[in-house]
């Protein structure tokens, strides 16, 4: 059964003037079909404004659908009844480090949503120790959340997620506002949960180079989703991507550039390791 | 005329200086910088590339050493420094968390009117940058905070080109946009610096940004420069780059790697293009 | 500048007083201010001196770190003293033109100038020893009791909102501090000015700094809220702590210490 499942999704945001008359509809999701397995790793990708994090706030229950249904881990999401459930089955972790630490320590703060959820004391410890462990943010349990890097923010973040013991967990943008070491180090730790906790993931993003391992993208715009599939199957629609404002890592757009040129490389090159052993193969068969 | 629009000369900056805390951010630094030049400058965070640019507009004050803008010494008693900061032009990161005004007109127009010109100098200044920055006219009369997270970027950094800077520093630019975002930023602001010929320093940590725009890229490691010139030179020491925590463009790494293979390749190739170009030249097309 | 105020931030060590219960340091501050403003003599002054050095040498944050939260407020503290040593009515000492030192003032002025200097020290060393979620997790059972009135009167005291109020301003006070720096630095650099000019000059001019100050803290709020339903939050009701108060042995010790310090003050207050 799919984690989650979302149906002719359709979110729109009235603006009403004071008198509650509807000034304007702005759609943000428009009949939006998605399916994620368990344990999958699944990226969306769009623009600013394309309804990608309006998607991801409906998979947490902080936004319910105008029209359409959502279902995380059978229960819909509408539903009152399962807003704490669907919260504690499917985390989610936020764009801005600073704005989503809500303790002055560590650990106290990984510790924040166990305490909502009323665990028992003892408990709480144990999941707090090993949240923290999981993205190598242990040692650091009783420090500021002041002195780290943006990178252990984040990671802060994933571990505060991570002690609702989650069966899912959705990032929104993780890595917009921090540097490529900060970036690489959320990512590794996002992939190491996938990998060896088996928790499914739903990555959201602008950046390209950063849903190459996914095992399933979904490319959003105006709220509608506009290409899905393999990563390879979407890296080869270079000028689909570039129409869409959305660029693809250099690789791809030299392999992408030479095939124009008339050079026969294969159509789904992401690696440089893969283009440079294309173009031996081409340049030693011309020899021959 | 001397055309060295910036030299340090031997500055250091230090972190609490004389107690146990003593960081030194910038290490015995000595840089010129040319009228008319656009360098890049990166590092990772930490190396001291935001301390290096906020001593050049005299926000921060070296412990140590001494900076001439124009041949004039920066540190002089009877220095204006308020005035050099309108001639040196910085635009933070996050500009847009600057935005205060009713409108976004009269937003740009407060550098202008800090350096004391009459109201219609103002509005010139104003219309200027805001034409300049491709903002829709549509927009002058709202409000700062309804525009898009890249309109507003564009508005911030008309705040800053209505002083017309002769310098004009940018600390990550494109920080938090999206790829549409940041190509349209980049692009602004290597129009303008083709335009006019403003001397341009962008601050960044990606290489490929930089690598496709500018034409002197200086790196900073531990406060201070572990590289400075031409981006085809700065990343040929690749490996090096590696251990400071950056990274060349990727095309960089393709045409080593087919070297390394034994084809016959210059491997100098920053972008895209250069690239497909010694590509196509190796296999003979 | 604005990053050296050390008042309300944590200072992470493992020392005694670390890991004393919020409600004994609450206590025991309580008690440090009273004594602080009821000394009248030099011997009690000394006990309080001693009893404060003590604590600073068990906490084992570095003094200079406490001094460091004094900066900001010396000007004040030098007018103060000023404002005690001339104006008091007394034995004149020195004269110097119109202005006079008498000996009740400078008596004044060196009680008053001390007992704020310590002051300022003493709550330091509650706040720089007590992370702030054990500082409101304190204030919150101590204050329980309100809330269990409240009940029966059927008035809602909010002690559990406040609380966390509170810690969420505490979180969030040094990256406003920070903010602040960033946002004045910008303006600066776009020729602003706020340091020169009369009262209503450098007020107007610290427009360009408040109104983007505000902004961000809405925003930061709105991410906050959406970050805390995200994990669930939903009131005091039903809430568990990971560390809940209780006292330990050496809770006990500390009370009892507490007690015999106040009984030998107000001993010694009697007899001298």
């Amino acid at each position: 059964m799919a984690i989650i499942r979302s149906k002719d999704l359709v979110h729109e945001y009235i603006r009403r003037d004071e008198a509650g008359n509807v000034e304007s509809i702005q759609t943000a999701l428009d009949h939006v079909d998605l399916e994620v397995e368990p344990g999958q790793f699944i990226s969306i990708l769009g623009h600013n404004g394309s309804g990608k994090s309006t998607f991801a706030k409906h998979i947490n229950a902080l936004l319910t659908p105008s029209e359409g249904v959502l279902w995380v881990d059978g229960m819909n999401t509408s539903d009152d009844e399962y807003t704490f459930a669907v919260r504690q089955t499917a985390g989610m972790v936020f764009q801005n480090p600073d704005n989503q630490i809500i303790a002055s320590v560590v650990d106290e703060d990984v510790a924040f949503a166990p305490e909502n959820m009323g665990v028992p004391s003892d408990e709480i410890v144990q999941r707090v120790e090993k949240a923290l462990k999981m993205v190598g943010m242990y040692k650091y349990r009783s420090h500021s959340p002041n002195k780290l890097s943006g990178g252990q923010k984040q990671r802060v973040a994933i571990a505060g997620v991570m002690a609702m013991q989650p069966k899912c967990i959705i990032l929104d943008e993780p890595t917009a506002m921090l540097d490529p070491d900060g970036r690489a180090e959320v990512l590794r730790a996002v992939h190491d949960l996938n990998r060896e906790k088996g928790i499914t993931v739903i990555l959201i993003t602008h950046y390209m180079e950063e849903v190459v391992d996914s095992d399933f993208v979904y490319v959003m715009e105006k709220g509608k989703v506009i290409m899905k599939g393999k990563p390879r199957d979407i890296f080869t629609q270079v000028d689909e991507l570039k129409s869409h404002g959305l660029d693809v890592p250099q690789v791809t757009m030299l392999a992408h550039e030479l095939r124009k040129s008339g050079v026969p490389l294969p159509e789904c090159i992401l690696t440089r390791q893969e283009l440079v052993a294309s173009l031996a193969k081409i340049k030693n068969g011309g020899h021959e | 005329m001397n055309d060295n629009i910036l030299i340090m000369d031997h500055v250091s900056y230090k972190y609490s200086p004389d107690t146990a805390y003593e960081v030194k951010a910038l290490d015995d630094v000595s840089l010129t910088i040319k009228k008319g030049e656009f360098i890049g400058i990166i590092g990772h965070t930490g190396s001291g590339k935001s301390t290096l640019v906020q001593h050049l507009n005299g926000l921060m004050r070296a412990t140590e050493g001494h900076i001439y803008f124009n041949g004039q010494d920066i540190y002089d008693k009877d220095y204006d420094i308020r005035s050099l900061r309108t001639q040196v032009g910085m635009v933070f990161q996050y500009p847009e968390h600057q935005l205060f005004e009713t409108t976004v007109f009269k937003d740009v127009q407060f550098g202008p009117k800090n350096q004391g010109l009459d109201e219609k100098e103002q509005i010139k200044r104003a219309y200027e940058a805001l034409t300049l920055v491709k903002l829709p006219d549509e927009f002058y009369l709202a409000s700062p905070f309804e525009l898009s997270g890249g309109q507003k970027r564009r508005a911030a950094i008309a705040g800053v080109i209505a002083m017309k800077p002769s310098v004009l520093i940018l600390d990550e630019p494109t920080a938090g946009l999206d790829p549409r975002g940041r190509d349209e930023i980049l692009g602004l602001i290597s129009d303008m610096h083709e335009k006019r010929g403003d001397t341009v320093i962008l601050v960044s940590h990606s290489m490929e940004d930089v690598a496709n725009y500018v034409d002197r890229i200086i790196v900073m490691d531990n406060g201070r420069p572990a590289y400075d010139g031409a981006p085809k030179d700065v990343f040929s020491h690749y490996k090096e780059l590696e251990k400071m925590g950056l990274a060349a463009p990727q095309v960089t790494y393709v045409m080593n790697d087919l070297k390394a293979q034994g084809f016959d390749v210059d491997t100098s190739a920053t972008t895209v293009e250069e690239a497909k170009e010694e590509i196509l030249k190796m296999l003979g097309r | 500048m604005l990053r050296e105020i050390t008042l309300g931030q944590y200072y992470p060590a493992n020392s005694v007083l670390h890991s004393l219960d919020p409600r004994v340091k609450l206590f025991g501050t309580l008690v440090y201010i009273i004594t602080l403003f009821s000394f009248d003599n030099v011997p009690l002054f000394a006990m309080i001196l001693i009893a404060l050095i003590g604590v600073i040498k068990l906490s084992k944050v570095p003094f200079s770190f406490m001094v460091k939260g004094l900066r900001s407020i010396i000007m004040l503290l030098v007018i103060a003293g000023l404002f005690n040593m001339f104006l008091t009515p007394g034995i004149t000492l020195v004269e110097l033109g119109p202005l006079k030192i008498t000996d009740v003032g400078l008596i004044n002025a060196i009680k008053m100038t001390s007992r704020m200097v310590m002051l300022i020290i003493g709550t330091s060393v509650m706040t720089l020893t007590t992370t702030p979620n054990q500082l409101t997790a304190g204030l919150e059972k101590s204050l329980g009791f309100l809330s269990k009135f409240g009940a029966a009167i059927n008035v809602d005291f909010h002690v559990h909102d406040i609380a966390m109020i509170m810690s969420i301003a505490l979180r969030f006070i040094p990256v406003l501090i920070e903010e602040t720096d960033k946002i004045m630095k910008a303006q600066m650099a776009r020729g602003a000015d706020f340091e020169t000019g009369g009262l209503v000059k450098k007020a107007t001019n610290m427009v360009p700094l408040l109104v983007p100050l505000f902004v961000s803290a809405f925003r930061r709020a709105t991410d906050l809220a959406y970050a805390m339903e995200a994990r669930c939050y939903n009131g005091g009701e039903g809430r568990t702590k990971m560390r809940p108060l209780t006292y330990t042995s050496l809770d006990q010790r500390a009370y009892i210490c507490l007690f015999m310090y106040i009984i030998l003050f107000y001993a010694v207050k009697a007899v001298l």
